[in-house]
């Protein structure tokens, strides 16, 4: 059976990790090849590098990365942060990333994710949808979660599907950085309008929370940073506990 | 032992040959016919659009190449779809090696399927050391139906073959560089394949 998917996501920044709190309060968590390696030793089912630096050799450090991180990895892992076109991810793949995510590029130019999809196949394009909630319309939002925009979640996020896309990273800017939990309503509504896999982002504070974007917000992937880093959660017991609940986990 | 990986402008390729280096073995990345057919082992990788994959190959010649090899081959994910009879992807005919015409799944179940499955009936030295029902990471939105050409099957709203061999071509779905520990095992049993025994 296909399994859900623990997700743990390491905020770049010049080459070191870092964890931001609701975007912003930047802490360093240590070497992204070290973490990464551990990550897949304790049963990690995939990894995620957000690259948040804006330097003008974030580029090149990234490129650079991403081969080292492909030459220790022995899971799949995907890379995003200010990719804005064909070329950028063109080097990405050939470096050895599993998939790219694309988010304020996508929205600033649809066209790229039929472009990305076409030159390298859905599989590879994840586009990432920060959103948050106001007045009740999911809104999503831009550069990081600071900038709003007028598109709602659920219609950016077909779109997105039908120009290729073949998974949506969701973050709820609700939730982000709070410990109190995944948007499940809104991760629930998302998969049962799309044909994709959705992984659920924002929140993650404990084991129950993982259970419940599961069950209750029925995502295919869980994606969290700082209760990892910080060993709040240790992958091994969360996929263990996951199990007997029920859920198909590889242990 | 000379390892190809064959170049043939799809695929991530460099994760394959991080993963074999991991395992200490060399491989160089090829699309000369001559290198390919002196290599002890040769793997044949593919991302990507099965129609556009074709076309290249077909550019280059090695449509013709791949089918005539005679030591141990292995097609991994668009590689093995390639080595079949036809695929619905791009309505293109593939290599002709294995039986089989590949599908795209049905909308009952999320395409593409992203994640760690798990792979039984296990038949093939290909998997020695390897349990029944261990897991492999899979992403694809086309499969190959369950055929005479199987050696390991996977369940995602259909059995489907989610390995195949015919005499020395081997084809997996899944992808053996980023399944771990399993996928590590198998890539070495493909590496110390005799095709005598």
């Amino acid at each position: 059976m296909l399994t859900k998917r623990i997700i743990p996501c390491l905020d770049i920044k010049n080459g070191r990790t870092v964890k931001g709190v609701n975007f912003v309060d930047l802490r360093d968590a240590g070497d992204p090849v070290e973490l990464a390696a551990a990550y897949a030793e304790k049963g990690a089912d995939e990894l995620v590098f957000l690259d948040i630096s804006a330097t003008e050799e974030k580029r090149k450090t990234l490129a650079k990365l991403v081969l080292d991180v492909a030459e220790q990895l022995n899971i799949p892992f995907t890379v995003g942060g200010g990719i804005s076109s064909v070329e950028d991810v063109d080097i990405l793949l050939k470096n050895g990333a599993d998939k790219v995510s694309i988010n304020s590029s996508a929205v600033k130019n649809p066209d790229l994710i039929n472009q990305l999809s076409d030159k390298f196949g859905s599989q590879c394009v994840v586009v990432a949808i920060d959103a948050k909630n106001i007045d009740g319309k999911w809104k999503v939002h831009l550069v990081g979660g600071k900038v709003p925009t007028n598109l709602d979640l659920f219609e950016w996020a077909k779109e997105v599907e039908q120009r290729g896309a073949g998974e949506i990273l969701f973050t709820s800017m609700d939730h982000d950085g709070t410990k109190n939990g995944f948007a499940n309503e809104a991760l629930a509504r998302l998969s049962e309008e799309l044909n994709i896999p959705i992984i659920a982002s924002g929140g993650a504070g404990n084991i129950q929370h993982f259970q419940d974007t599961f069950q209750k917000g029925k995502a295919d992937a869980a994606l969290a940073a700082s209760v990892f880093h910080f060993k709040e959660i240790e992958i091994l017991q969360l996929k263990k506990e996951l199990k007997s609940a029920g859920i198909p986990m590889r242990v | 032992m000379k390892i190809v990986i064959i170049d043939y402008g799809a695929g991530n390729i460099q994760s394959i040959k991080f993963a074999i280096k991991r395992l200490g073995y060399e491989a160089v990345l090829s699309s000369n016919a001559e290198e390919i057919r002196n290599a002890d082992k040769v793997i044949f990788p593919g991302v990507g659009e099965a129609g556009s994959a074709m076309r290249m190959l077909r550019s280059t010649g090695l449509d013709k190449v791949i089918p005539t090899l005679k030591q141990p081959v292995l097609g991994i994910c668009l590689g093995m779809q390639l080595m079949c009879n036809y695929s619905e992807e791009g309505d293109t005919t593939g290599l002709g090696i294995f039986d089989a015409d590949v599908k795209r799944f049905e909308n009952s179940v999320k395409v593409p399927q992203i994640g760690w499955n798990q792979i039984t009936n296990l038949d093939s030295h290909l998997f020695d050391h390897v349990e029944n029902g261990e897991y492999v990471y899979l992403v694809h939105s086309y499969y190959v139906p369950e055929c005479a050409d199987e050696i390991a099957r996977t369940e995602y709203g259909v059995n489907y073959s989610t390995a195949l061999h015919r005499d020395n071509f081997y084809g997996v779905q899944f992808h053996p560089e980023k399944s771990s520990k399993t996928g590590e095992q198998i890539l070495k049993n493909f590496l110390k394949l005799d095709l005598g025994s």
